[in-house]
Parts: C-alpha cells; sequence; structure tokens
C-alpha cells in the first residue's frame, strides 16, 4: 500500500529564493521502522534541497534494493525515482547522466547495496568520477532480510543474537580516495548539523560525492557491543571539523582568517567553510586524509566531516568529451547522418 | 571442360600473421570483377600461433552459403597441413610452400600439388624481417591470381585504395604479386580447369559485415548512449559504431560528441546503463553474446516490469558456458525470447544479412520506444564477423524516429488524472514521462516491485495481475509491429514447408532452388521476428509437415514454435546443425529429401 501525507501547509511556512516551502520536498510517509537513522538522512536531504532552492523536478534519484533504497520514496515527491536492481544503482544513474547531463543526480544506497553486490559498480562509477551524489545509509547490517552481518560491520562487532563478525570491514570512504573520488565525507545520521551542509556542499560538486553517513538500524543493530549502535557512534564520533556551506561568495569576511578555518571554493563558486579543524589535516590533501583514516582505525574512531574534496575535478562527460547539451534533447538533425552520406559509405564498400 | 565461377577456396593460416588481409584482398578482387563471393573465417579464441582458416565460395548462381567440398586448399601452416590435405575434394588442388619438403605420408595420389617457394622467394627479394613474412601471403594472392584468371589489375587498384596515403606501400605489395603470378607462369599450367570469369552480376551490392552494418544502423537510428563490455564476437559492432560516429556525430562548432560511448566493467553495468539512458529519453543500447546476456538477465527482467525501452544486440556464439566462443550459432533463442525470472517475454528481431543488421538496428530503437520495453536484435558470428555481399543501404530522408508515447510539459498540463501504467488506448501500451519535464506533474518512481497504474508501490493480488496482463496485451501489439516473415511463393502449393531464419538463410535458399529442380515441391518461410505474428501461425497451419531449420542442438525456435503457438509437436521436423561451422545447403537437403522420399 501506499502512504499519503496530509496536505496542510502552514501559510506562512518559510519559503526559498524559488518560492517553494519545504513541504514541495517532502516525500511519501516512510515505512521504515521508528527510529531509523535512514528517516534522518532523508530528511537532511529534503532540507538541503530547500535551502539549496533545487528545483524537485530537476533532481533524479536512484537507489538500488534494500531499506536504503528504498528511501527515495520518502523525499522529493516531485523528482523522477529509480528504485533499480541490488547493486546495480551506479550503472542506471550512468546511463541516466549520460543521457542528460544537466540534472541533479542523487543516489541512494545500503551497505549490502554498495559494500558487497554492488562493489563492483561503486568503484567503477567513482574510477569515472560520474557527476552525482552517492548516499551509503551504513548501517552495518542487512536490515530488510532480518539483520545479518553486512560488509562494513567492523571486525569484532557483535550482532543483536551475540555473534562476533570475524571478517574485516570495509571502509567505504578510505576505499572510495583509494578509487579516485573527488568529494568523499562521512556523517553520522544523529548530526543533522553536520550532514545538512555536507549534502549542499555534495550536489554542488561536479563530480563524484560520496557521503557515508552511519545509519544505525534500531532493529537489528542498536545492541551493545555492535559498533553501528547509537550509543557507539555517538562516543566514537569524532569531527575532522564543523563545517558550513557557504552558497555565494559575497557571503564571505575577513572574519574567517582564523587559524584552524579553511575555506573551500566549489567548481560552482560557492564555498566551503570549515571550522575547528583538525592540526595536520587538509581536505585538500589526499596523503593527510588518508593517514589520518588509517590512524583514526586504530583508535576506534570515526572520523567525520568533510574527508577529501578535489576541486579539480572533471566529471564523465567532459572527461569523454560529450556535447554540453543533453543527449536526449538531440534530434534527428544532429542524430541521423542522412541519405547523401549514406550514399558515400555504400560506394566505399564497392 | 572449365567450371567458370563455381568453386570453393580455402586457406590455412597461422593467426596474427597478416594473412586476413591479404585473404580478403582475394576475395574482393572477384567481388571486383562481379561475381558473387562469400567469405567465411574460421578462427580460434587466441591472437597468435593457432591455425584460422579462410575459405572463399565464387558462386555464379549468387549461393552465398557454405558449401562442402574445397576445390583449391592454399597451405601456409605446417600445423594443420596433414588435416588440410585430407580435407581437398578428389581431383583438386593443394597449394604450398615449397620451401620445404611435404611428408611423404600426407602425400594423395587423386588431388594435384602446386608448391610455391613461398618462404624462399620472400627472403630473396625482401630484406625487412617483417616484410618477409607479410608479403608470403601477398605472393600467394599472386599464384592464386594466376590460376585463377583473376584481374591482376583489380589487385593492384585494391591495394591502391588500401595504402591511399601511404603509396610507398603499394610498390612492395604489387612486386610481391607479381614475384607469385610469375612463379606460376613459369612453372605450372594455368589457368586451373576452374576459374573466375568476368560478369555483372554484383550489380550495386556492396560487400560488408553485419556488425559494421549493425553499428551504422544504431548511428542511423539515433543512438546516442552505447555502453559495453568487450565479448567476442559482438565487439567489431561497438567498435562499429564508434567509428561512423566519430566522423559523422561531431558538433560541428565545438567539435564534441553528439554520442557517449562507456565501456563498462561487465556487462551488468553495459545493461544497466543502457536501462538508465534510455529511461532518462536517450536511445541506448548495449551490445553482447551469450555469457553477456546471461548476466544480463536480471535487468532484462527490471525494463520488461518497469516498462523501459533498451535495445540490445546478441551476436550470438556457440554456447554453453564459454563453449567455442569463435564459433557460430543461433543458440540464445530460447533465452532471449524469455529473458529473466518471472514471467517475462520480449521482442526479438533476427536479421540474416548486413543490409537488414543495418535496417533492423535502426528500427529497434523506434520498436523499443514504441512499446517501452527490451528490444533484442539476435545475429550470429557468422553475420556479424564474416563480410557479405548485400544490397546497399538506404535512408528516407523524411523519416522521423517514432519516439513512442512520451509526454511533454504540454501535454502533462492538458492530461487528465495522468498515470505511469494506465493503459489508455488499449494496446498495452501507457504514457511515460521523463524526468525534469514539468515542475509538479509526472513524476513518478520507477521500480521492479509490484506496481499500480499510478506508479505506487502495491502488492494487491487483482492490481498485481492486472498489470501483467497488460504487459500480455502489450506483447500482442507488438506482432503488428515487428517484420512480417518473406515467403518464397506468392501461394503454398505443397503439403510439405520449410522454416528458417538468420544466416541459415543463405543455405537455405540454395537447398530450396536445388529441390525445386529436382521436381520436390516446397513452401518456404523466413522468420524475422518474434513474437510470432498471425502470418507464421497460418503457413504452419497449411502445412502438413513443417522442417525448421536451424543452428543450434535443442531445436530452441522449434521450440519457441510450439509453445507460442500451440503447434503440434509431431507436425515440426528438426532440421540442425551445432558443430560452430555456418550451415551448409546439404545439411538442410539431406534430411528433408530422405523423409519426403520415405512418405512416398
Amino acid at each position: 500500500m501506499s502512504y499519503i501525507k496530509p496536505k496542510f501547509e502552514h501559510p506562512r511556512a518559510p519559503k526559498n529564493t524559488l518560492g517553494y516551502t519545504r513541504k514541495e520536498y517532502e516525500g511519501s510517509l516512510s515505512t521504515l521502522c521508528a527510529g531509523c537513522g535512514h528517516d534522518s538522512i532523508s530528511a537532511a536531504i529534503v532540507d538541503a534541497c530547500f535551502e539549496l532552492s533545487i528545483e524537485p523536478h530537476r533532481v533524479a534519484k536512484l537507489s538500488g534494493i534494500g531499506c536504503s533504497s528504498k528511501t527515495p520514496a520518502y523525499f522529493l515527491n516531485n523528482s523522477h525515482g529509480f528504485n533499480s536492481v541490488h547493486g546495480r544503482m551506479p550503472s542506471v544513474a550512468t546511463g541516466a547522466n549520460l543521457a542528460n547531463r544537466d540534472l541533479v543526480y542523487l543516489g541512494v544506497s545500503g551497505d549490502g547495496d554498495s559494500a558487497s553486490i554492488g562493489f563492483g559498480q561503486f568503484a567503477h562509477v567513482i574510477r569515472r568520477n560520474l557527476n552525482m551524489t552517492y548516499i551509503v545509509m551504513n548501517n552495518g547490517c542487512y536490515g530488510l532480510t532480518k539483520g545479518q552481518d553486512s560488509a562494513t560491520a567492523d571486525h569484532g562487532s557483535v550482532s543483536k543474537a551475540g555473534s562476533v563478525n570475524n571478517f574485516e570491514g570495509i571502509d567505504m570512504c578510505a576505499i572510495a580516495i583509494e578509487l579516485g573520488a573527488t568529494f568523499v565525507a562521512q556523517s553520522f545520521s544523529g548530526d543533522k548539523n553536520q550532514l545538512i551542509p555536507l549534502i549542499k556542499a555534495a550536489l554542488s560538486h561536479s563530480g563524484f560525492s560520496l557521503i557515508n553517513v552511519v545509519s544505525p538500524c534500531v532493529t537489528f543493530n542498536n545492541n551493545p557491543g555492535s559498533t553501528k549502535s547509537y550509543d557507539y557512534v555517538r562516543e566514537h564520533n569524532e569531527a575532522l571539523s564543523s563545517l558550513d556551506f557557504v552558497p555565494v561568495k559575497e557571503e564571505i569576511t575577513t572574519e574567517y582568517d582564523e587559524i584552524d578555518v579553511k575555506m573551500v571554493e566549489m567548481h560552482d563558486g560557492t564555498f566551503i567553510k570549515l571550522n575547528k579543524l583538525h592540526q595536520g589535516f587538509d581536505p585538500q590533501d589526499k596523503l593527510s586524509i588518508i593517514n589520518a583514516l588509517q590512524v583514526a582505525r586504530q583508535k576506534d574512531e570515526i572520523l567525520t566531516g568533510l574527508l577529501y574534496l578535489d576541486t579539480e575535478s572533471i566529471e564523465l562527460n567532459d572527461l569523454i568529451g560529450t556535447v554540453n547539451k543533453p543527449l536526449n534533447s538531440l534530434t534527428e538533425k544532429e542524430l541521423c547522418p542522412g541519405s547523401e552520406v549514406l550514399e558515400k559509405i555504400n560506394a566505399g564498400l564497392r | 571442360m572449365s567450371t567458370i565461377n563455381d568453386f570453393v577456396v580455402r586457406f590455412a593460416n597461422v593467426n596474427g600473421t597478416g594473412s586476413a588481409s591479404a585473404n580478403s584482398l582475394f576475395a574482393k578482387s572477384i567481388f571486383r570483377m562481379g561475381v558473387p563471393v562469400s567469405a567465411k573465417n574460421i578462427f580460434p579464441s587466441n591472437i597468435q600461433g593457432l591455425p584460422t582458416w579462410y575459405e572463399v565460395r565464387v558462386s555464379e548462381k549468387g549461393y552465398l552459403g557454405r558449401k562442402n567440398g574445397i576445390d583449391l586448399m592454399v597451405s601456409v601452416n605446417p600445423q594443420s597441413l596433414k588435416k588440410d590435405i585430407a580435407s581437398v575434394r578428389p581431383g583438386g588442388y593443394f597449394v604450398y610452400d615449397s620451401t620445404k619438403k611435404l611428408y611423404e605420408e600426407f602425400l594423395r595420389e587423386d588431388i594435384n600439388f602446386i608448391g610455391i617457394p613461398l618462404m624462399d622467394i620472400c627472403n630473396r627479394e625482401f630484406s625487412d624481417p617483417r616484410q618477409k613474412q607479410l608479403f608470403k601471403n601477398i605472393v600467394y594472392v599472386g599464384a592464386l591470381a594466376k590460376l585463377l584468371d583473376i584481374s591482376f589489375d583489380e589487385i593492384e587498384k585494391l591495394l591502391s585504395e588500401q595504402f591511399k596515403g601511404k603509396e610507398k606501400l603499394v610498390i612492395p605489395n604489387v612486386k610481391a604479386l607479381n614475384l607469385g603470378g610469375d612463379y606460376i607462369a613459369e612453372n605450372f599450367d594455368f589457368p586451373l580447369d576452374f576459374r573466375v570469369e568476368r560478369r555483372d552480376l554484383v550489380k550495386d551490392w556492396i560487400l560488408i559485415d553485419g556488425n559494421a552494418a549493425a553499428g551504422l544502423g544504431a548511428v542511423y537510428g539515433g543512438a546516442s548512449v552505447v555502453s559495453w563490455y568487450p565479448i567476442t564476437p559482438s565487439t567489431s559492432l561497438v567498435s562499429s559504431f564508434e567509428k561512423y560516429a566519430n566522423k559523422l556525430r561531431k558538433d560541428p562548432e565545438t567539435g564534441k560528441n553528439n554520442f557517449s560511448v562507456v565501456q563498462s566493467e561487465d556487462e551488468l553495468s553495459a545493461i544497466g546503463m543502457a536501462i538508465g539512458a534510455n529511461w532518462n529519453g536517450a536511445r541506448a543500447f548495449t551490445a553482447t553474446s551469450g555469457p553477456g546476456l546471461s548476466l544480463m538477465n536480471e535487468f532484462l527482467g527490471l525494463a520488461y516490469y518497469s516498462e523501459i525501452p533498451v535495445v540490445l544486440a546478441d551476436v550470438q556464439r556457440s554456447g554453453p558456458s564459454t563453449g567455442m566462443p569463435t564459433r557460430t550459432q543461433q543458440s540464445d533463442l530460447l533465452m532471449a525470447a524469455y529473458a529473466s525470472h518471472g514471467d517475462t517475454k520480449h521482442v526479438l528481431l533476427i536479421p540474416s544479412t548486413p543490409t537488414e543488421c543495418f535496417e533492423m538496428m535502426a528500427d529497434a530503437f523506434d520498436l523499443a520506444e514504441q512499446l517501452q520495453t527490451p528490444v533484442l536484435f539476435m545475429t550470429d558470428l557468422d553475420l556479424g564477423m564474416n563480410e557479405h555481399m548485400c544490397p546497399p543501404f538506404k535512408w528516407d530522408d523524411s523519416r522521423k524516429y517514432n519516439r513512442g508515447k512520451v509526454l511533454n510539459a504540454e501535454e502533462l498540463e492538458a492530461a487528465q488524472d495522468w498515470g505511469r501504467y494506465k493503459d489508455v488506448d488499449g494496446d498495452g501500451i501507457p504514457y511515460r514521462t521523463l524526468p525534469g519535464t514539468h515542475p509538479t506533474k509526472g513524476a513518478y518512481f520507477t521500480r521492479g516491485s509490484s506496481h499500480d497504474e499510478k506508479a505506487a508501490y502495491s502488492e494487491d493480488s487483482d492490481t498485481y495481475v492486472r498489470i501483467m496482463n497488460r504487459l500480455v496485451k502489450k506483447l500482442e501489439t507488438a506482432k503488428t509491429l515487428v517484420p512480417s516473415p518473406a515467403f518464397y511463393q506468392e501461394n503454398n502449393t505443397s503439403e510439405i514447408g520449410v522454416i528458417f531464419f538468420g544466416t541459415s538463410r543463405y543455405a537455405a535458399e540454395e537447398a530450396l532452388d536445388i529441390m525445386r529442380a529436382d521436381g520436390l515441391k516446397i513452401d518456404a518461410m523466413r522468420l524475422k521476428a518474434f513474437p510470432f505474428c498471425q502470418e507464421v501461425e497460418d503457413f504452419i497451419d497449411a502445412h502438413k509437415q513443417v522442417f525448421v531449420v536451424e543452428q543450434n542442438r535443442d531445436a530452441q525456435m522449434r521450440t519457441l514454435l510450439i509453445n507460442e503457438l500451440e503447434v503440434n509437436p509431431k507436425k515440426l521436423i528438426r532440421v540442425l546443425n551445432f558443430d560452430g561451422t555456418p550451415i551448409t545447403a546439404d545439411l538442410i537437403i539431406q534430411p528433408i529429401s530422405a523423409l519426403n522420399l520415405q512418405s512416398i
């Protein structure tokens, strides 16, 4: 069955620069478990798109299969959505982007979807630097099939049934950086203040943006001993910086020249302002983040915030020399070479 | 008495030694003399060092299928010597490199040996080591030209076309050619008792392989996104698209591409990208072969159920598993027709010539978008990778692409109560929308989960059944849109019919001529598509016995006919060839004649 939310809207609800209220970015009522981290992420997506004044119909939202992949139904009702095949969202997103490079592509996936069955597609969409935002709602388990360990479950993490995971967990951010991702961030579903500006920055980045969001599964993986529980993540969360997304240059003042503040200019002229930046760490220095992630792993810390950003990123369509005009808008005139050319081709085959 | 324009020449080479271009030079020179010719590459799954054969059939009557019986063997591969000598028909010729003596025990009394010291000649005449190797091939082409009375002028013309811009290379090639010709002139009687004579039988026909033609067809058909994973024998289809697109699809102002080609990480991704692009309104396709099609099954089910157009070219090879990857077969039919779990059924197009490859590939995009479903273009290695003589390509400049039922912003504004999966017109085909079209109307959630007419998730049994039954109705509509079969008689005249499709056409048409000339009455039909239209059913109904000719072990087309049309299985008789080489007329005639005699 489908769920429909009440249509009531407060007459004085704030509007964004397009004249839309937040409501116009919402989706249907969630059918996930009460308290699921994924719902907080959906809400953050709604906030980010509303605040960025993105036209909802200019977003294409895509997902694979699993609890996380259901969420595109719970945000941006005026956007086309595509719930594809398990682990194959990256390929569908790639094709969609090749067909129309002008839309905003938002992919949502889970740890089963991206780190196991879809690990290959995850790797290759990164290599190609597809212009999309890719959010992994990472809960370390397969929620929809009742809580089996996933490939991101940490070594030593204890499941609800009491068994200990003996296998190495995949660090989505570390692997993404290794594969050449041009925007990598990590966050926690319970930290809206960090997550919203990260989503905004990711959507503004031209190229592949990964946000790995630790998002506890309240039903199957929120027990003591689990490294993906609300309590554990709160205790071990180590923010590399706090972060503001600055939509236009004009808003920058000289107040920002403190030592632990860094301004990063994005491809589209917007800025990310990083406050309380960790010493010795620079999100534009790949070696510093690779090192920081290794150190954090030894200390059982979960590094959050903007981990890596390549502002020189060149996205897929430009890498392969495609025209700026969306390919899906081309007509016979541009696509079909016509009979005269064909006659010449025939002549060359005789 | 000498035979004119009717013989088979086979070349036995080592792959990776440059023999392919020399052999096709030989075939094309005969084509240029106006004489019908067909060439088949029989090659290993290997880059260098293994035996490879190239077979050229010359046929005054225009028969382009394979024929048993080798009249002349050109042997430049010691590995396969024994087998090659044994394969020549009695009275035939064996041309070999006599630099080394042949083993006595391989010799046969009943064939003629023509020894040419290829290696000696090349060592003497050329200094560059690479040239010594390569020109061996051109020397034997020259020798053959002399033996078979092929015009040296035509070969020289072809060489200068081939090396246009690199004229320096023409001189040593022509030299090698003449060395071969002169050696024959000095040492043997020529021409042989079978030879080539100039004709005007080729008319305006062209010589091209099916993959090249299909790639060009995709350019003309408006494909703008191609995603693929390398696999023999489909790789050259995408290469052809890319080659033509790079010439014909550049934006004149910026020089950028009005297309994109992405080599994906596997076939799962290749089909996923093609589906994503089609979902977003671009014409996209992928090309693959058996193993790739196996991997694409899950996605084909999604495209079928969520009703997304997509074109998939399957250039069939011998399975199962890796099978014989460089040998031909028509053995993916059942998998293609019913690809994916659950109840699914797909549209198949089955070309038989490069001309049809061009046309059907272009048409496939119209069909896929009209029907909002996958369309599988089912060719095979023989058609895809061998050059075939065929009628020239044609294009009607007034033709508009049929983009199917896609609502634009104005139409969405005007639409009353639009639903993505509503059957408004009663043909089983709903109206779709593309992302980004309208700020508040037309957005929906595409999913492979059960959904209702408004695209909302639904596990309601009635809704599920309703949608599944509508998809059946859509396939009924497909039957009226797919190409009708070709018939070989105006009215049925016999109780016996024969059905064939794809590349079996060449051998089947020859077999028909021979059987009809022998007084056997037989009607024939060539299938071009699945699902089967009414005419297919009528043809079977009109005959007592129907032979179904196909190139696979399990008679897969016969199974489809039985399953779809509820034909009595006893009525459909298998005529099969699945050894990996293209079917011959003999193989078709034998079972039909035998059974026919029996019934008399």
